[in-house]
């Protein structure tokens, strides 16, 4: 196993020169290696590693600062109920630490499990620059650099806008997030922000496969092309190179600002949208404000071999943290996701159907969608819908 | 204009507009710094144009405030811009660009408002064409605007086909003029149908640095790099700017935008400038947030918000989000301010659903100042 391990690692190395092997079988030091994450090279899925021990499946957790540890109690509370074949390796990250010993086995226990479930891991201003923000950290190590946000406006939750239907596929690895800045000058503070071809290449590849797979018409790219020419510039001639092999697909593209702006009064004319890290992080917050909220909706982080499941506007809500009020419907939602990635698509349409139930027919809302249910009282009623399906489950 | 105002132009005309006025650091004491804040000539094109007369005084105010050339006068007090003297009996005269889209329209029915209600002034028209590739038309923009010292500006288009050695030119000019705030003030009119009601915004954004400075380079083939600079010197700029502005029109808090947790050294830079500054003007409560909230925030109860100051690219974002709460481009005027220079435009416009045209609008707004206004032309 430690050789396995060791032969593993040291076959990282060769990453690039791997890219074109199915099942990547790789000859090393006179031994055939063989990962055992196969990939299906046509449609670039994941097929999930295989479910080692027993038939079930072993999911990293890191339950992060703030509402994580709480809402996360529920959603093992409602696997354990609904006899989910899915064991948690917890881990747990101390954010207040300098060193990175901790996100360094969060990372390791991600690599052998090739899925998580995460919550945000709050980043501290008055911790010295050298100190990481953790959460970038994990998704730049993991190469995790598709992120996948889809907003759809609910029935049952009160909001402005309606008929909200867009999926947001967000650069995760670069662009304004490298972390490397600075002062060659005391008191003027360069912050680099790279664009490459090949990621924004992977990138946009990624948006349109999964607007074709979902059956979608159109895909806008967002971009400051006027103001950053070369960086954004680069980042919308790639989304144009690859647009031009999905003809079925319409390929547009809208400068940020307007897009914030049309999003704000005039959100369903937008059906797929691409975009690098930063303004994806905008994006994806007005996007949630606008379905109702950070509560609402989840957020899947795709690599090539990993994925990690977390809330898709990343807060750790500490102001509410262990008041009982926080709304468990995103978490929920991103353990439905990660449910789907490991195959177990029947468990993952109960539970959905389930939360989707509560949220619009029931309707027992939480504090920040305006209603006066408490946490426990929505999972409960979760649970109970869960039950009443009449598929096998554990007592409550 | 106030009773300072006044004694101002009387001085200034007193010692005949040639004269240099010496003025010395009566700014507020809450607004004095310690002389520890020593800057370092980082950008030296901004402390270039101190006078010999401001390099006496060691405080940061008479620094980053020093006497204005010849004859632009300020308040020192408001620190708002005095325009120049109408030179040419009585009328000012205004650097106009038309720009490009619906600029050249939507001008000249300002300029027929003006006309009708004998408003004394006199546009000078600068046509900028964005599609040239010399920068020949900027710089006679900019030279206009440097001899008048106000302008109205549309939109000048930045087509991305063009090669990227083509500047933005609605850029050239905020940088070359110094422009460095912009005030956008986003306020619910009560006729105007739009889901959010009671907004009072005013959105100050820094204008001439962060992530448009249009420093890119691409060293190894298919990686480019874009520098985001953020200075000392303008952040503490900007954020006095904003909490002096706070100060007068009356407003209770400053809210600070930025990405810190993740451009540690450059948004933290802003922040820290923000916080010092927030320092001198006790009777402001000041608090930041992340702009991810903030736009957040913005799209669900945009009531929180009072003042709100950030650098370039969040406020580019941040006043887009706040023009289309309170009804959509056409309804928000905005306005650049520089040391010395304004220049006052808009975002690009659009339709707000109603049924009346441009003319229609505009013939009304004539007929309402003929009704309650003084002398007009005829219609």
């Amino acid at each position: 196993m430690a050789v396995h391990c060791a032969t593993l690692s040291v076959a990282k190395l060769f990453k690039p020169f791997r890219a074109g092997f199915v099942g990547r079988t790789l000859k090393l030091c006179g031994t055939t290696v063989t990962s055992h994450r196969n990939k299906s090279t046509l449609t670039g899925e994941h097929i999930p590693p295989p479910a080692k021990y027993g038939g079930r499946h072993t999911v990293t957790l890191i339950p992060g600062d703030g509402i994580g540890p709480e809402l996360f109690s529920h959603v093992r509370e409602v696997f354990r109920f609904s006899c989910v074949p899915v064991d948690f390796e917890v881990v747990q990250v101390n954010s207040a630490l300098e060193t990175e010993d901790d996100i360094n086995n969060a990372i390791t226990a991600i690599r052998r499990n090739g899925v998580a479930l995460k919550g945000n891991i709050e980043t501290k201003h008055t911790m010295p620059p050298s100190v990481k923000s953790r959460n970038n950290l994990l998704r730049t190590n993991l190469d995790l650099y598709a992120n996948v946000m889809h907003c759809q406006s609910l029935p049952g939750v009160q909001t402005r806008h309606k008929n909200i239907d867009i999926t947001i596929i967000r650069e995760n690895t670069e662009g304004e997030y490298s972390s490397l800045e600075h002062e060659s000058v005391s008191g003027v503070v360069e912050s680099l922000k790279i664009i490459t071809r090949n990621n924004s290449l992977r990138i946009a590849e990624y948006a349109f496969r999964l607007a074709r797979e979902k059956g979608r018409r159109r895909v806008t790219a967002v971009h400051k092309a006027n103001i950053m020419k070369l960086g954004d510039g680069l980042f919308l001639q790639c989304c144009k190179e690859v647009a031009s092999g999905y003809p079925d697909i319409t390929f547009d593209s809208m400068i940020v600002d307007n897009t914030t702006m049309q999003l704000v009064s005039k959100p369903q004319q937008f059906d797929v949208m691409v975009m690098p890290n930063l303004y994806g992080n905008v994006v994806s917050n007005v996007c949630a404000g606008l379905v109702g909220g950070p509560g609402l909706v989840p957020g899947a982080n795709y690599g090539r071999d990993y994925a990690v499941f977390e809330t898709a506007t990343r807060n750790t809500g500490k102001s509410i943290a262990n008041r009982n009020i926080a709304n468990p419907t995103a978490l929920l939602l991103a353990s439905c996701m990660m449910l789907d990635h490991l195959k177990l698509y029947d468990y993952a349409t109960l539970i959905r159907n389930a939360v989707l139930t509560t949220m619009n027919e029931t309707r027992l809302h939480t504090a920040d969608i305006g209603g006066q249910g408490t946490t426990s009282e929505v999972v409960q009623s979760i649970m109970r819908l869960i039950q009443s399906k009449g598929q096998h489950t554990a007592e409550m | 204009m106030t009773a300072r105002g006044l004694s101002y132009v009387r001085a200034a005309l007193r010692t005949g507009l040639g004269g240099r006025l010496q003025v010395k650091a009566c700014a507020p004491a809450s607004c004095r710094r310690k002389s520890s804040h020593t800057v370092r000539n980082a950008d030296t094109t901004f402390w270039s144009r101190a006078t010999s007369a401001s390099r006496r005084h060691p405080s940061l105010t008479s620094l980053l405030w020093s006497p204005p050339p010849q004859n632009r006068l300020c308040s020192v007090w408001t620190h708002q811009m005095i325009p120049p003297p109408a030179q040419y009996g009585g009328r000012h005269t205004v650097t106009l660009i038309p720009g490009d889209g619906i600029g050249p329209e939507l001008l000249n029915h300002v300029r027929e408002l003006f006309r009708f209600c004998c408003v004394p002034v006199d546009f000078e028209v600068v046509n900028v064409d964005s599609s040239a590739a010399s920068e020949d038309d900027i710089n006679n923009a900019i030279m206009a605007i440097r001899r008048n010292g106000v302008a109205l500006k549309g939109n000048l288009e930045t087509n991305h086909n063009l090669p990227p050695s083509y500047k933005s030119r609605n850029n050239l000019l905020r940088t070359t003029l110094d422009l460095y705030a912009n005030v956008m003030h986003c306020k619910s009119l009560p006729g105007v149908p739009s889901r959010h009601h009671d907004v009072d915004i005013v959105i100050i954004r820094e204008n001439t640095e962060g992530e448009y400075t249009s420093l890119e380079h691409e060293n190894v083939p298919g990686v480019v790099e874009c520098l985001k600079i953020i200075t000392r010197s303008k952040s503490l700029r900007i954020a006095d700017y904003a909490f002096r502005t706070a100060r007068e029109k009356g407003r209770r808090r400053v809210t600070a935008v930025h990405k810190a947790n993740i451009m540690k050294l450059a948004d933290g830079l802003f922040l820290e400038c923000c916080r010092e500054v927030a320092g001198g003007f006790p009777e402001i409560a000041f608090d930041s947030m992340i702009v991810d909230n903030t736009t957040m925030q913005l799209v669900s109860r945009p009531q929180q918000f009072d003042v709100m100051v950030m650098p370039n690219l969040y406020g580019n974002v941040v006043s887009n989000i706040c023009a289309a709460l309170v009804g959509g481009p056409g309804l928000v005027p905005g306005a650049n301010y520089g040391r010395d220079y304004a220049v006052f435009e808009t975002l690009h416009t659009q339709d707000l659903g109603g049924q009346g045209s441009t003319s229609e609008v505009v013939h009304f707004i004539m007929e309402a100042i003929q009704r309650t206004g003084p002398l007009t032309v005829r219609v």
